[in-house]
């Protein structure tokens, strides 16, 4: 199986990777950065559920309109096989008058023509596989393991028996004929134990019930709009509804290189994203789930302040020590990784994108409170005395620290959002003076250091003359116009240095990232650039829609493409790429709104000279 | 009966009872969570259920204290010692009788037997309640004897 073979469940607390031959190959339960039960995806021994034809089948997949519920279909000789696969939501009221499992799977495995014999394979293996399991048979109460107090229960009317490994069976089902599978998990109190039959489908109802009444919340109208629809899906699903946190991914360790070592665990939450992030949310109408992640933000970033992590757990807790696993890696790529070393790095721009979250916050009718006003005077006053220090920067580079034009710019950002909420009555009692003056510093140091005359461009950081595409974003934060000669030229300059033999982009390139994929996001950052007046509207769309190829048939991305095959690498799916394509949407819709204005001509510039090796 | 010394030592051995439970639920040790199970006699509504469990464990365990005391006043005497044989023996009916026949007890509790329905839907907690975790006895041992001991050291028989 390739990454792009894969579709995901979930319930906004963790989620699952189905791949398309209908088997469950990662799961980690209870959330999403708990260890896996089912991690076949990193290593052959991680464990997996599958329910599979025997016969070779050809296989067809698409989420039920306006929902993450996921049906395959299997086509083979003798006949068609229905699975559908859902981790159970419901509305609160729903919730309130039954019983409710605290995570579930359901199943449900139909035959729809002729008759097809299925392979179910169980294997759960605790703790990354890392633990042996021990399954007791329950009767009619099911297949029980255990991992410590907590327990993991499978019912079905598929007559499992103990296989090594695992449990498994051969079946063939008939027209009309169905299995039923639940599985659940439990760490509080006895479990919930759902019948089968009717109450599966029940559930199920439900849930499609619940996700279409989600989706009809979103007020995008414009084109594209179930790719974007779909994206909105796929971040409310990797929403921890009970902190409003958004993790970048529900996967570790899927490699940005085949065979390499640039893999890394992804089930966190990253304050990079946090601006754009809020205003996808809210640009979409998702208004509560825009307010409880702004509201998560703030809160989480209390409990450091005036210092920001890179990046925090669901509940706002600083990210476990990285690790390595002994799994053998997705196709070999190794170490798997299991926590993020990210999490000791200084990475400024992270300022700028909390302030700027904040200001949406605001702008949406919402109100700073006076301890999140102190917080926000005390970033203020730490961007003032540290813009000017080296730091990661925005893609976490693990080769030292250096002054990154994108996080002085971000600096930036920040005292100007900081201004902006001051005066308009939000923000009392700051040192307007003092954030005007380091302002203008920080937009001089950018203007002289962050652009190089002989390369005509904006470039990464001060010591090596590069581009970075993260400078396609300095529109979009206010600091430069799209259409402005120099925007215009480090457009130029990214476009030449930066984009793949398939049309998409690099972030970067230098000695860092030999082999590694297109970064999804930045492809998308470009077609927003154009949209910004940076091109013409049809430029910006044709851009996206290109992008928008990238997408594997259940429209997800994962965090880089292949520069070449086009097949998606890193992490899958990743809220990043998929933030990247709603803003792009939501700014080629706003540009198409105003009526097709199109951007004044660019102005010509000084011919590039070669870009320096790296 | 001493009935003041009842009800307040019946209120804190209550209260420690229930604290080492939730303890040990919080810390991984097992999976008995005896407000969840007392609520959901009356709604499925897990918040609601755990609180209203709360309250109903409160009494029960005012009940049982009660039940202790005439021990202690049938004896003329109490101890640490009689409460901690006492609480033993309390949790060694509740593992057992208690749990073979909650199932039958409780409107939403599965059995072994007949597998969930469309109301009892509870796992059932087994012999000595090792559904919830093989460290579950145990658990309950030390929380019932913690009971009988605060009971017996502070219950003045009259």
């Amino acid at each position: 199986m390739t990454i792009g073979d894969y579709a995901i469940i979930g319930d906004c607390h963790s989620a699952a990777l189905v791949s398309r031959l209908g088997s469950i190959d990662w799961l980690c339960w209870p959330r999403f950065d708990s260890d896996a039960v089912f991690a076949f995806l990193l290593d052959s021994r991680g464990g997996r559920f599958a329910i599979t034809p025997v016969a070779p089948a050809r296989t067809s997949r698409a989420y039920i309109q306006g929902t993450n519920v996921l049906v395959t279909r299997f086509e083979t000789p003798a006949g068609s096989l229905r699975l559908t696969d859902v981790m159970p939501v419901a509305s609160e009221e729903n919730k309130a008058h039954r019983l409710v499992a605290e995570h579930e799977i359901i199943r449900l495995c139909e035959c729809e023509r002729g008759s097809v014999e299925i392979e179910i394979v169980y294997d759960p293996r605790p703790r990354f596989g890392q633990k042996k399991p021990r399954v007791r048979e329950h009767g009619k109460l099911g297949l029980a393991m255990d991992v410590g107090p907590r327990s993991m229960i499978l019912r079905t009317d598929a007559p499992m028996r103990s296989r090594d490994p695992g449990f498994g069976a051969r079946v063939v089902l008939r027209s009309g004929e169905v299995l039923h599978f639940s599985l659940i998990w439990t760490d509080d109190g006895p479990a919930v134990l759902a019948p089968l039959g009717a109450f599966t489908r029940q559930a199920i109802g439900r849930s499609i019930a619940w996700w279409q009444g989600w989706s009809n919340a979103c007020t995008y109208r414009g084109p594209f709009r179930e790719q974007v629809l779909r994206s909105a899906l796929v971040l409310k699903l990797m929403t921890y509804s009970p902190s409003g946190a958004i993790v970048a991914a529900p996967t570790t360790s899927l490699p940005e290189r085949l065979g390499g070592d640039l893999n890394w665990d992804y089930r966190f939450c990253w304050l990079r994203d946090a601006s754009l992030t809020a205003r996808a949310l809210f640009g979409l109408g998702f208004r509560c789930e825009a307010e409880a992640f702004v509201t998560w933000l703030l809160h989480t970033t209390r409990l450091t302040r005036p210092e920001l992590r890179v990046l925090y757990d669901v509940y706002g807790e600083t990210v476990m020590r990285e690790r390595q696993l002994d799994l053998d890696g997705y196709r070999g790529a190794r170490p798997v990784r299991v926590g993020n070393a990210a999490r000791n790095q200084l990475q400024l721009d992270v300022y700028g994108e909390v302030i700027s979250a904040t200001t949406h916050f605001v702008a949406s009718g919402n109100r700073i409170d006076h301890e999140t006003q102190r917080m926000l005077r005390r970033f203020g006053n730490f961007v003032c005395d540290h813009w000017d220090d080296p730091d990661e920067g925005i893609w976490e580079e693990r080769s030292g620290r250096r002054r990154h034009t994108y996080s002085r710019v971000m600096c930036w950002v920040a005292l100007d959002r900081l201004l902006e909420l001051a005066s308009k009555g939000h923000l009392p009692n700051i040192d307007a003076l003092r954030y005007q003056r380091t302002a203008a510093q920080i937009r001089l140091a950018v203007e002289r250091l962050g652009w190089s005359p002989a390369l005509a461009s904006y470039v990464r950081d001060t010591a090596r003359p590069c581009v970075d595409a993260a400078l396609l974003l300095l529109p979009w934060y206010g600091f430069e116009p799209a259409d402005s000669p120099r925007m215009r030229a480090t457009w130029q300059r990214i476009r030449t240095r930066l984009c793949t033999p398939n049309g998409l982009f690099y972030r970067y390139r230098t000695g860092d990232s030999p082999g590694e994929g297109a970064f999804g996001v930045c492809a998308f950052w470009a077609a927003e650039y154009l949209a910004l007046g940076g091109g013409t509207l049809a430029e910006a769309e044709r851009m996206f829609e290109h992008v928008l190829r990238f997408a594997n048939d259940v429209d997800l991305f994962a965090e880089e493409i292949d520069s070449t095959t086009g097949a998606p690498l890193g992490n899958f799916p990743q809220a990043f790429t998929h933030i990247g394509l709603i803003n792009a949407a939501l700014s080629i819709e706003e540009r198409r709104q105003r009526g097709h204005a199109e951007p004044p001509l660019p102005k010509v510039g000084p011919k590039p000279q070669a870009e320096a090796a790296v | 009966m001493n009935w003041p010394s009842i009800t307040l030592w019946g209120f804190i051995a209550t209260l420690t009872l229930t604290t080492l439970m939730a303890a040990s639920l919080g810390i991984g040790l097992t999976r008995m969570n005896i407000p969840y199970m007392l609520g959901t006699m009356f709604t499925p509504n897990r918040d609601k259920a755990k609180l209203a469990g709360f309250f109903i464990h409160l009494v029960n365990g005012w009940l049982f204290a009660l039940l202790y005391a005439a021990m202690f006043q049938s004896m003329h005497a109490a101890s640490v010692w009689r409460g901690a044989l006492l609480g033993a023996a309390h949790a060694l009916v509740i593992l057992t009788i208690g749990a073979y026949l909650l199932p039958g007890l409780h409107p939403r509790m599965a059995s072994e037997h007949a597998g969930p329905t469309a109301r009892r839907q509870l796992e059932p907690p087994g012999f000595l309640a090792h559904h919830y975790g093989f460290q579950t006895p145990l658990v309950a041992l030390v929380a019932h004897v913690a009971f009988g001991m605060i009971l017996g050291g502070f219950y003045q028989p009259v």
